[in-house]
């Protein structure tokens, strides 16, 4: 069936089966491999990507579920040359090993850190805990997180400002 | 795990729904955010021909309150979770849909969903029966409200029928102490077992993952009602029950479970 999605700001529309999900759509029909498969079973998050602004499981979201919605994915946070603020604080925090699960790592922290503040380590913890990293690089991560919520909260009015664009 | 090959067909209003679901009988399937319903179709342990997605159709969601919590069947667990409705009326539902899965999971499965699924480890069920919820399903012939124990008749296996839509769940308010507690081994986990307390003038006990569907606990909530000390009620947590034997927990391990975690919500209840 026609699916129309806003996939990085960008508006795609393409011809899906109903069964295919969605982060097979992103990677195969629209080429955006950052987002990986992983556990295949809605476990391990490395499939995370938003869905108008809030973090899903793409490998248990239908392409056809999200028609007429807003897709963001790994690709879509950098600003040109420009890292994300999570992106970079990733970087900085030495907050990947293998790699893998970064990408959902990121997608679900840019979620977090809209939706959940005051945020303290026990709080980024919880909030990831649908991400699983098997290098087990858990502090870097949280530290990472932690980072970008502090230079955010530490310009009053602008708290979320960065990850929202 | 792709899943087998299934017409998409998305309706407008429950009416529509009802139709569509009435037209196709025994082949179709509701879909609603899909989080029980699409890892069962990537496993092929659901092979529909045709899902009617209810997703998108409008006035199924959000939380009001008309003297009772009227929940929208289509509401997410995040927005249960955030609810402030839910957070001074029913605290305790709040407190489940909390428990459930991640962040990601919270933001698309909805609470109507895992009432339909029946799923005995569901948290929010166990939430929902001590708090004494009602569902409102709708069907070609109209209207009807079931109370959720009777909703609940088997494993994945509830008393609605295959052309009838779950619209709303309603929930009594209470200001009543409550405690909700869930064993698991790993984050995001299912509850291995779990309970959830309304204590108060008439206590009420509800048990996840000790038997083919969410349960109360009746002989607790007799004990508590005769005086029973919180100790004496949750030695019988497990009478009746018949929890499963899997790779995570024998039954015997939960039988145990039940009766520490019913004591520990009963004694955090009455603080």
């Amino acid at each position: 069936m026609e699916l129309r999605l806003t996939v990085n700001g960008a508006q795609v529309s393409g011809d899906v089966e109903p069964r295919t999900l969605l982060v097979h759509h992103l990677r195969t029909a629209l080429g955006l491999t950052g987002t990986k498969v992983g556990c295949d079973t809605s476990s391990c998050g490395a499939c995370t990507v938003l869905l108008d602004g809030r973090s899903v499981k793409s490998c248990t979201v239908l392409a056809v579920q999200a028609d007429g919605c807003e897709v963001t994915t790994i690709e879509g946070l950098a600003d040109g040359d420009e890292l994300h603020p999570l992106q970079a604080a990733f970087h900085d925090h030495h907050a990947l090993q293998c790699g893998y699960c970064t990408p959902g790592m990121i997608m679900a922290a840019v979620s977090l850190l809209r939706e959940r503040r005051p945020l303290d380590d026990a709080a980024v913890r919880r909030g990831l805990e649908g991400n699983l990293c098997r290098c087990t690089g858990y502090r870097g991560i949280v530290e990472a997180v932690l980072a970008v919520a502090a230079s955010e909260d530490a310009r009053p009015g602008a708290a979320g400002a960065a990850v929202a664009r | 795990m792709i899943p087998a090959p299934f017409a998409y067909e998305r309706a407008a209003s429950v009416e529509d729904a009802v139709a569509r679901l009435a037209r196709h009988g025994e082949d179709a399937k509701v879909l609603a955010g899909g989080h029980s319903l699409i890892p069962l179709l990537r496993l092929r342990f659901a092979r529909p021909s045709v899902l009617v997605d209810i997703g998108r159709v409008p006035g199924l969601d959000g939380v009001r309150d008309d003297g009772e919590l009227s929940i929208g069947a289509m509401t997410r667990y995040c927005d249960v979770e955030a609810s402030p409705l839910v957070a001074e009326h029913a605290p305790l539902l709040a407190a489940a849909a909390a428990e459930v899965g991640d962040e990601q999971v919270r933001h698309r499965g909805t609470i109507g969903g895992s009432i339909c699924h029946g799923d005995p480890a569901s948290d929010v069920a166990a939430a929902l029966l001590a708090l004494g919820a009602t569902v409102v399903v709708r069907g070609p012939g109209g209207e009807r409200r079931i109370a959720l124990e009777e909703f609940f008749v088997g494993f994945l296996e509830t008393a609605i029928a295959r052309d009838e839509i779950l619209v709303e769940v309603r929930v009594p308010v209470t200001s009543a102490p409550w405690a909700f507690e869930k064993f698991n081994r790993r984050a995001q986990d299912w509850a291995i077992v779990g309970c959830a307390v309304l204590a108060g003038s008439e206590p009420r006990v509800a048990l996840v993952n000790m038997a083919t569907t969410p349960r109360r606990a009746p002989l607790v909530e007799e004990a508590l009602a005769r005086g029973a000390s919180a100790r004496e009620a949750a030695d019988l947590a497990s009478e009746g029950t018949e929890p499963p034997s899997d790779a995570n927990a024998s039954a015997q391990f939960r039988r145990h479970l039940a009766s520490v975690l019913v004591r520990r919500a009963l004694e955090r209840a009455s603080r």
